[in-house]
């Protein structure tokens, strides 16, 4: 993992102190409340309906245990005694106090975390395979490109007033874990038939009022040359893109109104024009930053693990574990473990200061002090020798995380919603729940299999609902909460806009609704296929019928 | 009318006299140095340049600076317009002005500028400010370079981390 030197360390407190002294400046009156907004959402704290929200940054989703732990404090000490993990890889605490945050950013400093750029028209938290350095798929570790970009976009001087925020997602294997495709720009590691490594550029996908699936832009960027490449995309956006209306000021918008071709032109004329030795990382920073992700010690292990094994074969709640949650590893005698923070009845992403422990404490004990997060709002062990995982399971199990539903029907990602966010037009944490619940038995929700249901709580999309097999927007009709189903989205590498199912569903009819789908989904299904298969083979029709019949 | 500070140094500002007068396209022309919008600056700058004035351009920001660069060494001043501090067009334009067109006269924010804007606005290569939020040169000064240590090379010079990690500081 990547080590904060005397220099990163510095740049943290002078954030600190800076916050500290503009947080002064408003309690003194010498800032206006507008004046002060958009200081304190620099510092990602947000007011919501009941408190202010303190957004913390965690880079491309990695944590120490050190780390984990102080947010566990802060979470006590805080807040209610427990966070909220996003489809951003952040974590939030909702019931923050103005007058603590001060205390809180120093607290945070001190284990070399943040809130810089968690909120603001800049460049947010760029976001990677949660398996990197763990998976035998990936040909190069994203998260090195990853801590590229964190200290490169760290209060960059041109891009911090963009014409909206920048989000930017890294991936190095085949299987796209980070909705690479869904971003403002997403960077897909390839090798050419020479062997080089480089990037291919997606840029303008995006959620919200007008979802896109990002084009390809750039087939092949050398990845020495990425910063002067992104900063040629960044000056194109930050110079032409709209600034008239906060819903058309997104990259894609642009993007789509130039053509992908006429956006890549002007950036490849501005990259032209960019003196790139200026810009691009020397190749001893770029070996420095790489030092730092060297694989683990990783012990020389046998393939196949008796104690593993056993434990399958004796404990039936261990073995469903073991196929739901628990991934091949590169290293022989190790596997990566998901730890789902989707247990039925509790609020996606959610987990509390005692979890958070157990966490921090099975990484260090076992997994090599490394911890993930996942934009699904789970957490990853992405290195656990197979001998542990009986004791790591245990331990999960003992803290209400080892719910084995990894990219089950009841994995679902859900948006905070009119319970905490001022810009929901309806809950979506009780239609989650309400959903789970329903699919609670587990040996029914295996042999649905892959099932990824997204929840918004309106149209920005922060639930991710465009790109769910099944996705469920909240609305409001007439001051009452009603739920827009759509069908076949996708935010992986098959990447595509879920369609519209039909008319808007009351808030009780959700959870049926989508039993009803997943019933369509078993009696249709050809071997082999997911969900997603079905429905894109056999198309809408009978899914609507389904769920609309009666009505009819 | 908003006072101006001028950065006098490494890490240093002061107010400065203001020689010049922002003129609107419609308004008599008054003596001495003069700023004028783009428009203007095309239709009539040729002619106060020859009188020996000092003219400045005033650029909104929306107006690319590529259209300024024949006339860059004659200018005295540059003024980047914020319409509004979120607005950020008018940081990429003051780079390009130093780091693309070398241009080495004042680059000055004037709009909606805030101290909150300063860090950026300095490493940019803004060197003269009109703060709209009442700042004393002391503040701007504490507010610009109250990071030690810059990511990113940019048109202040600074020396990013990436750098003084290389050369051991």
């Amino acid at each position: 993992m990547y080590q904060y030197d005397a220099i990163d360390r510095e740049f943290l407190t002078d954030r600190a102190n800076e916050f500290r002294h503009q947080l002064a400046r408003r309690l003194s009156g010498e800032l206006t409340e507008d004046q002060f907004k958009p200081l304190r959402l620099m510092n990602g704290l947000y007011l919501q309906l009941h408190a202010y929200m303190l957004r913390v940054a965690i880079p491309y989703g990695t944590l120490n245990p050190r780390q984990l732990r102080r947010l566990a404090w802060i979470a006590r000490t805080y807040d209610k005694g427990y966070g909220h993990f996003t489809t951003r890889t952040n974590l939030q605490f909702h019931w923050i106090k103005l007058k603590d945050a001060p205390d809180i950013l120093d607290a945070l400093a001190e284990v070399d975390l943040h809130a810089i750029q968690t909120s603001g028209n800049c460049i947010r938290n760029t976001t990677a395979d949660p398996r990197a350095g763990a998976t035998a798929e990936e040909i190069d570790d994203p998260r090195v490109w990853a801590e590229v970009i964190r200290q490169w976009s760290t209060l960059h001087p041109e891009f911090s007033f963009l014409p909206r925020k920048f989000k930017i997602a890294i991936t190095a294997a085949a299987k796209d874990r980070t909705a690479a495709k869904l971003h403002d720009i997403g960077l897909m590691l390839r090798r050419s038939r020479d062997g080089a490594l480089g990037f291919e550029v997606i840029v303008g996908g995006g959620m919200g009022r007008t979802p896109h699936v990002g084009p390809t832009i750039k087939e092949h960027l050398p990845v020495g040359r990425l910063l002067s490449y992104l900063e040629a995309v960044l000056r194109v956006y930050n110079r032409h893109g709209r600034r008239d209306n906060i819903y058309k000021a997104r990259i894609k918008i642009l993007v789509a109104a130039l053509g992908a071709e006429e956006f890549g032109r002007q950036v490849e004329e501005e990259w032209a024009k960019i003196d790139a030795a200026q810009v691009d990382l020397p190749d001893v920073e770029l070996a420095r930053i790489r030092g730092f992700f060297a694989p683990p010690a990783f012990d020389v292990l046998p393939r196949v693990s008796a104690a593993f094994e056993e434990a399958k074969s004796q404990d039936a709640d261990f073995a469903r574990f073991a196929r739901n949650n628990v991934q091949p590893h590169k290293q022989a005698g190790y596997a990566i473990v998901d730890v789902s923070l989707k247990r039925p009845g509790d609020t996606p992403g959610d987990a509390t200061a005692e979890q958070m422990e157990v966490v921090a404490d099975l990484a260090e004990r076992y997994g090599f002090g490394d911890i993930r997060i996942t934009h699904e709002q789970n957490l990853v062990l992405p290195h656990i020798r197979l001998d542990d995982l009986p004791v790591v399971h245990a331990a999960l199990q003992a803290a209400g995380l080892a719910t084995a539903n990894i990219n089950l029907v009841s994995d679902i990602i859900a948006c905070p919603g009119l319970d905490y966010c001022a810009l929901a037009n309806a809950r979506a944490i009780p239609i989650a729940q309400s959903i789970a619940e329903r699919f609670a038995e587990p040996d029914r929700a295996e042999a649905v299999g892959e099932l990824k249901i997204k929840i918004s709580g309106c149209i920005n999309a922060c639930g991710h609902h465009h790109v769910g097999h099944i996705g469920i927007l909240g609305v409001d009709k007439k001051g009452e909460e009603f739920y827009q189903l759509t069908l076949g989205g996708s935010g992986a590498e098959d990447a595509e806009v879920g369609k519209m199912l039909g008319p808007a569903l009351p808030a009780g009819r959700v959870a049926e609704a989508v039993d009803q789908l997943v019933e369509v989904y078993l009696r249709e299904r050809q071997e082999g296929e997911r969900f997603l298969d079905t429905f894109r083979r056999a198309g809408v029709a009978p899914f609507k019928e389904a769920v609309y019949a009666e009505a009819d | 009318m908003p006072k101006l500070i001028k950065l006098t140094g490494p890490r240093a500002a002061a107010w400065a006299n203001d020689r010049f007068t922002v003129v609107a396209d419609d308004q008599a022309l008054p003596a001495g140095g003069v700023i004028l919008s783009l428009a203007r600056f095309q239709a009539e700058g040729d002619a106060l340049l020859s009188e020996g004035r000092e003219v400045g351009v005033v650029l909104q920001s929306d107006e690319a600076v590529e259209a300024l660069a024949y006339d860059l060494p004659r200018l005295a001043v540059v003024a980047l317009a914020f319409p509004k501090f979120r607005d950020g067009r008018a940081f990429t334009s003051a780079r390009l002005l130093r780091e693309r067109l070398g241009y080495g006269g004042e680059i000055r924010a004037v709009g909606d500028v805030l101290q909150e804007q300063a860090q950026f606005m300095v490493r940019c290569g803004f060197d003269a400010f009109e703060p709209a939020d009442g700042s004393t040169p002391e503040a701007w000064v504490r507010a610009a370079f109250r990071f030690r240590h810059v990511y990113q090379r940019s048109a202040d010079g600074r020396r990013p981390a990436f750098e003084e990690r290389a050369h051991g500081v």
